[in-house]
């Protein structure tokens, strides 16, 4: 039986091909996937390990201490007497103190360097009497940064923008514009210059002025002297640690950092992974399919293996061994794409000016066995029933070349469960709306109204497929014999048709969602707001008082706040909330707020409005007094004066910026919102934006602009899927080209006879082409609507958590997928047709 | 060789409906060389019903497919009427088909998705023609399916297939009716059912019909029968009957042994 069943998967290898193609597209996938993310971990963790050289223990802020006990905010100062003090330790060959924080470079032109949060700011250490060198960035050309006004450049930076030593550099912290002169160009292990960003190192007096406070630093490194462990520099360090510090020794930073990396791209990799499943998973349909239509065309051969005494099971498993075959041909041809795919996709991100640190391609046993394994066990899989199905012929088949078809009792049963299982499905779907558990009733039930469509599919595939009987009639007897094709084996049709439809479900489900989102999120973001202009840095980090002050400065704008905020402790909550300070006057101009209670009026002193959830959750009403206690650990007490409805942008509990302020370690607005005399104009904005100095890092946006950016978030975002499950439909294209290959394969008598009483070639080939689009539509059809019908419901579940959420149906869109559901339909039939056009009529109508 | 006359009780008015002359065919090259058909003239009259009968590799399908612009020339010239056939292009030849050519294939050929009618209609579908409904109205009495029309080809019989089979290549009214073995899939009772049909479009509708045959009762109901041997006609055979037809293959057969 091997000998027979080898013999068959040669004979067939053409008919193979698709299959083939399929299962290795998903596998390549698969091991594309896992080789990526290997190399990406790999090549990240090697250049954290090479940032950590110099640290083999560092004193840094504890993010775990619990704020209930030490008070809200960050740690206490790692001061120069902390730095000194370890310094001076026994086994500490060196110590020094870091400052960090985001730092945006302009270059020459005025654009922003990087995409904003690769852009970091540092100090240049040298030493407590300030004449040492750092060796973290040991210099290359000129001399270190010394006092204000002056910079360091990482070598990479230097180049790709054209700065030289003597240069000015415009480079912005926290808003304002600072001219820095560029003394020296460094090289570094730092991780952020390995990922493609850039460094900016300031003399550590700015940097603290900047980043932390005068004389605080944000970390403390230490190095060992020869012959001390990094133990040893912990149990030393131990006593001198502030409340809320911890030290953490090198080595334990590295394998924090490579958990880190490899949970971040484990997380890539699951994602992916899941994409590289829905493909496997069309896959599956088309390896079903195939056998099938294989153990249709050899029916009488496989009769008449059991009529010369061939055993069921002997048949079953040769039929297995073929689809065994065709799995490991897919798997191991898969891997080596997936290799491929990988090696692609970092020159791709090259191309993208996304860098990855150095490093080598890795290609684990991981990749190797689970490329194999997955592409035999589903081709075997899939074909299992087709097997199944190959055995239960008859022997006396051999003899005649009728083919048993479904008994009408089966179509009832079949009716009857794919009804039970979608209609079920369907009402799981809808009730897990309200559930509240988070979805799983409804990817329960989403799941179950799949099976079910499945299951009918081909009853469908009649009353759908009539419908479209008054367009194909304007092609003539080809539409017609097209049409009648596409429906006289429902199973195969639906087969095919169910691979596409799976794509475009999700497709349309997420288009749906997303669009959906983008709108509310929009309405949510500008209808709460009355602000003409709301600015803030690029990447969102904290911009200094002055913006506001330079702002407010400016005759045309009429109201203006800055909004901080500051970590803190209210009411008898253990939980760190967070408050928020605006200009109390000019707050109510601003925003539009629904108050359930009170209002912004007279928001000053001791008065703080409260968004209505939090307000719950704490017990609090109308003109209750609670206790806080602020981030600088000094306790207080507010009174609610209004209770406003909370949304995505506003919420929680705000106060003056009088009464917060005195507070604030260090006073920042995360954004500044305002209004002008004119209202937003092209103008406006330019005078706005030149009061700031025409600062790169600095957004200054209206509403639209707001608008822009979260649709711009959105397309991006949808792009990025639709780029994952293009595999889904390209994996649904082999299957439909397969489908029809086949088809005009076993219809080639037809066929001849058709050219032989004069249908044209070009007759032939339209009327392979319209079954292939009447198929791929038929999957459309069911996909969108599938899709538009998961959207809705996944929608009215975000409702609950999305006040403004409101369904959106992206009509264009869905008309465009439908576009393309008939050109996948055009593209699978260009082979088939041309085949059926070409045909030799003499050979196809020659008797057997 | 016998003179060709027309024979009695048929409606020829002696005009020819295609014509062989010097018809070749040769398949391969050097030594796997095969002259299918070698100088074959011949020519098929209006209103005639003609059997091409002869022994396997004979060359009378490949003589068929030649004449109905199934299959390329090697050689000579095939005519369906005034027009000439070699050197037509597939789209010419096809059109040619469609419009003046009808086929009866030995394993029916009919399209399992479409009902008698339908299939019937096929070649005016194909042409985007209207059928002529008087015609087709005589045709349909001629093969006489009656209430049967709407079923589809699974659901009749093997004979009322080719019933179906050859109303569908009377229909288009073609000027010349191929047959290939017509009655080669069918009983006995059945095929004379179906030879009876040809003969009564020829006698009664006036249509031209050609068909390949090895056997001599279906050659019998023909008016006349061209034997074919080794890629040439050897024989043409006025007024046949199955009687005079057998004793004639029996000489052949036996001077083949002879000589």
């Amino acid at each position: 039986m091997l000998k027979t069943a080898l013999r068959n998967v040669l004979a067939h290898k053409a008919r193979l091909l698709m299959t083939t193609l399929a299962v290795l597209l998903g596998v390549a996938f698969v091991s594309g996937t896992l080789v990526f993310t290997a190399t990406l971990s790999e090549a990240f963790q090697r250049s954290s390990e090479k940032g950590l050289t110099h640290v083999d223990l560092a004193v840094q802020p504890d993010d775990d201490t619990d704020a209930a006990e030490t008070g809200p905010g960050d740690a206490d100062d790692l001061g120069q007497d902390l730095l000194d003090a370890t310094a001076a330790l026994p086994g500490v060959a060196s110590a020094t103190g870091e400052v960090s924080g985001f730092a945006a470079l302009a270059d020459k032109d005025g654009d922003l360097v990087g995409a904003g949060w690769d852009t970091r700011g540092a100090n240049y250490y040298a030493g407590t009497d300030g004449t040492g060198t750092d060796a973290r960035h040991p210099l290359t050309e000129g001399r270190a940064p010394r006092a204000a006004g002056e910079i360091a450049l990482d070598s990479a930076t230097a180049e790709r923008t054209g700065y030289r030593i003597g240069d000015t550099a415009r480079v912005s912290v926290d808003g304002p514009v600072r001219e820095e002169t560029v003394t020296g160009i460094f090289t570094t292990e730092d991780g952020t210059v390995a990922a493609g960003g850039s460094l900016v190192l300031f003399d550590t007096a700015t940097a603290q002025e900047l980043f932390t406070a005068p004389g605080e630093y944000s970390r403390i490194t230490l190095q060992a002297a020869d012959g001390a462990t990094q133990q040893d520099l912990k149990d030393a360090v131990a006593p001198l640690l502030p409340e809320d510090a911890e030290a953490i020794t090198g080595q334990q930073l590295a394998a924090d950092q490579a958990e880190e990396i490899e949970q971040q791209t484990s997380g890539m990799r699951t994602a992916l992974l899941a994409f590289a499943g829905i493909s496997l998973f069309v896959g599956v349909f088309i390896i079903a399919n195939t056998f099938t239509m294989l153990v249709a065309q050899r029916t009488r051969e496989l009769a008449l293996l059991r009529a010369v005494g061939a055993s069921r099971r002997q048949v079953t498993r040769s039929v297995l061994i073929e689809a065994l075959v065709v799995g490991t041909v897919a798997g191991v041809t898969g891997f080596a794409a997936g290799i491929g795919i990988a090696a692609g996709l970092r020159s791709l991100m090259d191309a993208f000016d996304v860098t990855i640190p150095e490093g080598p391609l890795i290609v684990d046993g991981t990749a190797v066995l689970a490329s194999l394994i997955v592409g035999i066990v589903v081709t075997v899989l899939a074909a299992y029933l087709p097997a199944r199905r190959a055995a239960k012929i008859p022997p006396v088949a051999a003899m005649s070349s009728i083919h048993a078809a479904p008994t009408a009792r089966r179509m009832v049963v079949r009716t009857t469960i794919g009804a039970v299982v979608a209609l079920g499905g369907g009402a799981l779907v809808v009730a897990g709306i309200g559930s509240g558990d988070k979805g799983a009733t409804m990817g329960l039930g989403a799941a179950l109204l799949v099976i079910g469509v499945f299951i009918l599919t081909p009853l469908l595939s009649r009353p759908v497929i009539a419908a479209a009987a008054p367009l194909l009639r304007l092609f003539g007897v080809s539409g017609k014999l097209a049409r009648r094709n596409a429906v006289r084996n429902p199973r195969r049709t639906a087969a095919t048709a169910s691979a596409l439809m799976i794509g475009l479900t999700l497709i349309t489900g997420i288009t749906v969602i997303a669009d959906s989102m983008a709108k509310s999120i929009d309405k949510m973001a500008t209808e709460s707001l009355r602000s003409d202009y709301v600015v803030s840095m690029a990447n969102f980090s904290p911009l200094s008082p002055e913006v506001e002050e330079t702002l407010a400065a400016r005759p045309e704008v009429t109201d203006i706040t800055g909004l901080s905020m500051s970590p803190a402790l209210i009411a008898d909550d253990s939980d760190e909330r967070y408050l928020t300070g605006v200009n109390g006057a000019a707050i109510g101009e601003l925003t539009n707020l629904d108050f359930e209670a009170g209002s912004f009026e007279g928001l000053s002193g001791e008065n703080a409005v409260v968004d209505t959830d939090t307000a719950e959750d704490l017990g609090l009403g109308l003109g209750d007094t609670f206790p806080v206690r602020y981030e600088d650990g000094t306790a207080g007490s507010l009174t609610v004066s209004g209770l406003y409805e909370g949304n995505e942008m506003i919420r929680g509990v705000i106060l003056d910026d009088a009464a917060l302020d005195p507070h604030m370690e260090r006073v920042t607005d995360f954004q500044v919102m305002l209004r002008t005399a004119d209202g937003a104009s092209e103008e406006a904005r330019s005078a706005l934006e030149a009061a700031l100095g025409d600062n790169p890092a600095v957004l200054v946006q209206d509403k639209e602009d707001v608008s822009e950016d979260i649709a711009f978030m959105f397309t991006l975002l949808l792009n990025m899927l639709y780029a994952l499950l293009a595999m889904a439909v390209i994996v649904a294209v082999l299957g439909v080209i397969n489908t029809l290959a086949m088809s005009v394969f076993e219809r080639r008598q037809e066929i001849g006879m058709l050219r032989a009483i004069g249908l044209q070639r070009r007759g032939t080939k339209r009327m392979v082409r319209l079954e292939s689009v009447v198929i791929a539509l038929f999957g459309g059809v069911l996909g969108v609507g599938l899709g538009v019908f998961f959207g809705w419901a996944v929608g009215e579940m975000l409702r609950d958590y999305l006040t403004t959420y409101e369904l959106v149906l992206p009509w264009g869109r869905m008309a465009v997928f439908l576009g393309l559901a008939a050109l996948v339909g055009v593209l699978a039939a260009l082979w088939p047709a041309r085949r059926a056009a070409r045909m030799n009529m003499l050979e196809a109508i020659k008797t057997e | 060789m016998s003179t060709f006359t027309a024979p009695a009780g048929a409606v020829s008015n002696g005009a020819v409906a295609a014509k062989a002359t010097d018809l070749t065919k040769v398949y391969g090259e050097g030594e796997t060389k095969v002259v299918a058909l070698d100088h074959v003239s011949v020519e098929f009259r209006q209103a005639e019903y003609t059997a091409i009968m002869g022994p396997s590799g004979s060359g009378k399908s490949t003589l068929m497919h030649c004449m109905a612009g199934l299959d390329t020339v090697s050689g000579g010239s095939a005519r369906i009427g005034e027009t000439e056939l070699t050197g037509l292009g597939d789209k010419k030849l096809t059109q040619l088909r469609r419009d003046r050519v009808g086929f009866i294939f030995q394993t029916f050929n009919l399209l399992p998705t479409l009902n008698a009618l339908e299939n019937i209609r096929l070649p005016m579908d194909i042409a985007g023609r209207k059928p002529d409904p008087e015609w087709l109205d005589r045709v349909m009495a001629t093969v006489g399916l009656g209430g049967r029309l709407k079923h589809r080809p699974a659901q009749l019989s093997g004979g009322q297939q080719q019933r179906v089979a050859v109303a569908r290549a009377l229909a288009s009214r073609p000027d010349i009716i191929f047959g290939d073995e017509p009655t080669g899939n069918l009983d006995s009772r059945a095929g004379a059912e179906v030879l009876g049909f040809l003969r009564n479009s020829v006698r009664e509708l006036g249509q031209t019909v050609v068909m390949v045959t090895h056997d001599p009762v279906a050659a019998g109901y023909a008016d006349r029968v061209v034997f074919l041997a080794d890629g040439r006609v050897v024989d043409d055979m006025p007024n046949p009957t199955a009687e005079s037809v057998l004793e004639h293959m029996k000489r052949y057969d036996a001077k083949g042994r002879t000589s």
